[in-house]
């Protein structure tokens, strides 16, 4: 792979993680718990989507050829999306959608953090912006995690059930192919392995306080970096992207 | 031939920008806001440099199409306008008479200075915010996503008002 190419596949999967849970974060839009929550919930997702198209921008301008990031979000099919597993798993209780978001926002946010170091301006650019609205979510799912966990015995027992089961996912995360190692060497992508450490912190500090504890003996899941994914991505999508496909390249 | 209108001041395009309000916050401007970086001619085009508050804020599309139409009616047809990313929007760049306009208009203006702010990863509680309607700082944080991206939901325990506070970024 040229340095384009892996620049390109490596914008897609930053891009792909955030598009893909602000997608399912905004199916529970007005089905939040209650009022606030739904507008957060929301917020979120349009946070989420927002960060997804800048970098979708960027990387129709390397692709060239006229494409633009409506073309690679609704005309790419399930083996092109390279997020993880974690983002896509779909939605079940409260307890479960904000572990999910907690898992990731806490990677989102030291990954963004890291990348905001990033040689290529662009991408330094993006994560700089990404990262105040990182903050704002992390606290949030860590706030419900602690209140879930330190709740009642029904929401402490959900909570422990979605972590447990979610966190077959948490290896992926950290996971770089060998194009990936090429753009850590270049400064231009963030070495997952230097901010593992952080994330487990942070993870143990909030998970202690909610009175959780860290699921063990799990075995680890992983293939949606390389496009093999769970069989919920493609429903996601089938719905995400059946209006432009059914009306090719309408406009409003 | 008409002549192209390479003649309008930068200062008098500044001043257009500055009539156009903010889509969600009309007593506020575009220029007010901070989401205007830059404006200068490249030869006989226009450039304008805008900068996103939120990156999915909806309000984007609609202040470009607001520019759009702004200088369209001044006759200006050559413009471009490019969306700059770096140096990241912040609340800090807001003016103190901007943010009394906030608060007339019932938005409590960001409170403290980013840095003191954006690090906290676990307490909700902000800053002292005074409620834009009775003064009190006996306020409560009900969520910190209000009714748009750029705003958390409080509410006053002395005049018992709900207020939306403009939240530090």
């Amino acid at each position: 792979m040229n340095s384009q190419a892996s620049l390109f596949q490596y914008i897609l999967k930053i891009a792909d993680n955030q598009l893909i849970l602000g997608h399912r974060l905004s199916e529970q839009c007005s089905k939040g718990p209650f009022l606030e929550e739904d507008i957060a919930c929301s917020n979120i997702a349009l946070d989420l989507i927002g960060a997804a198209n800048s970098l979708y921008v960027y990387a129709a301008a390397i692709e060239g050829e006229n494409k633009t990031e409506d073309d690679l979000v609704f005309l790419r099919s399930e083996r092109a999306f390279k997020n993880v597993l974690l983002v896509e798993q779909p939605n079940t209780d409260f307890a479960y959608i904000m572990c999910r978001q907690f898992l990731f926002d806490t990677y989102d946010y030291f990954f963004q953090q890291a990348l905001q170091k990033s040689k290529d301006e662009t991408l330094a650019a993006i994560a700089a912006k990404t990262i105040k609205e990182s903050t704002y979510h992390l606290r949030h799912s860590g706030n419900w995690i602690i209140r879930l966990g330190d709740g009642t015995p029904e929401s402490n027992l959900r909570l422990k059930t979605a972590f447990t089961n979610l966190w077959c996912y948490v290896e992926e995360l950290f996971e770089q192919d060998a194009a990936e190692l090429d753009l850590v060497a270049q400064g231009i992508a963030v070495d997952t392995q230097s901010i593992k450490s952080q994330f487990n912190s942070h993870i143990a500090e909030i998970m202690q306080t909610a009175g959780m504890e860290i699921p063990r003996g799990i075995f680890m899941q992983s293939g949606g970096k390389k496009g093999v994914h769970t069989e919920h991505l493609g429903f996601l999508l089938a719905e995400m992207q059946s209006v432009h496909r059914s009306f090719p390249g309408v406009k409003w | 031939m008409v002549k192209i209108l390479h003649s309008k001041e930068v200062s008098f395009i500044w001043d257009i920008l500055n009539e156009i309000p903010d889509p969600e916050i009309p007593v506020i401007s575009l220029v007010e806001l901070g989401v205007v970086r830059g404006v200068e001619w490249v030869d006989t085009q226009l450039q304008i440099t805008i900068t996103p508050t939120y990156s999915g804020c909806p309000a984007m599309r609609m202040m470009e199409m607001d520019i759009d139409q702004s200088l369209r009616k001044e006759g200006i047809l050559d413009f471009k306008i490019n969306m700059q990313y770096h140096p990241a929007w912040t609340t800090d760049w807001m003016s103190e008479s901007t943010k009394s306009k906030l608060k007339t208009y019932g938005i409590a203006p960001p409170q403290a200075h980013t840095k003191q702010r954006i690090g906290a990863l676990i307490s909700d509680a902000p800053t002292e915010v005074p409620c834009p309607q009775c003064n009190s700082v006996n306020t409560k944080l009900i969520s910190e996503f209000g009714s748009t991206a750029c705003k958390s939901l409080m509410k006053c325990n002395d005049c018992l008002e709900a207020f939306d506070y403009f939240k530090c970024i």
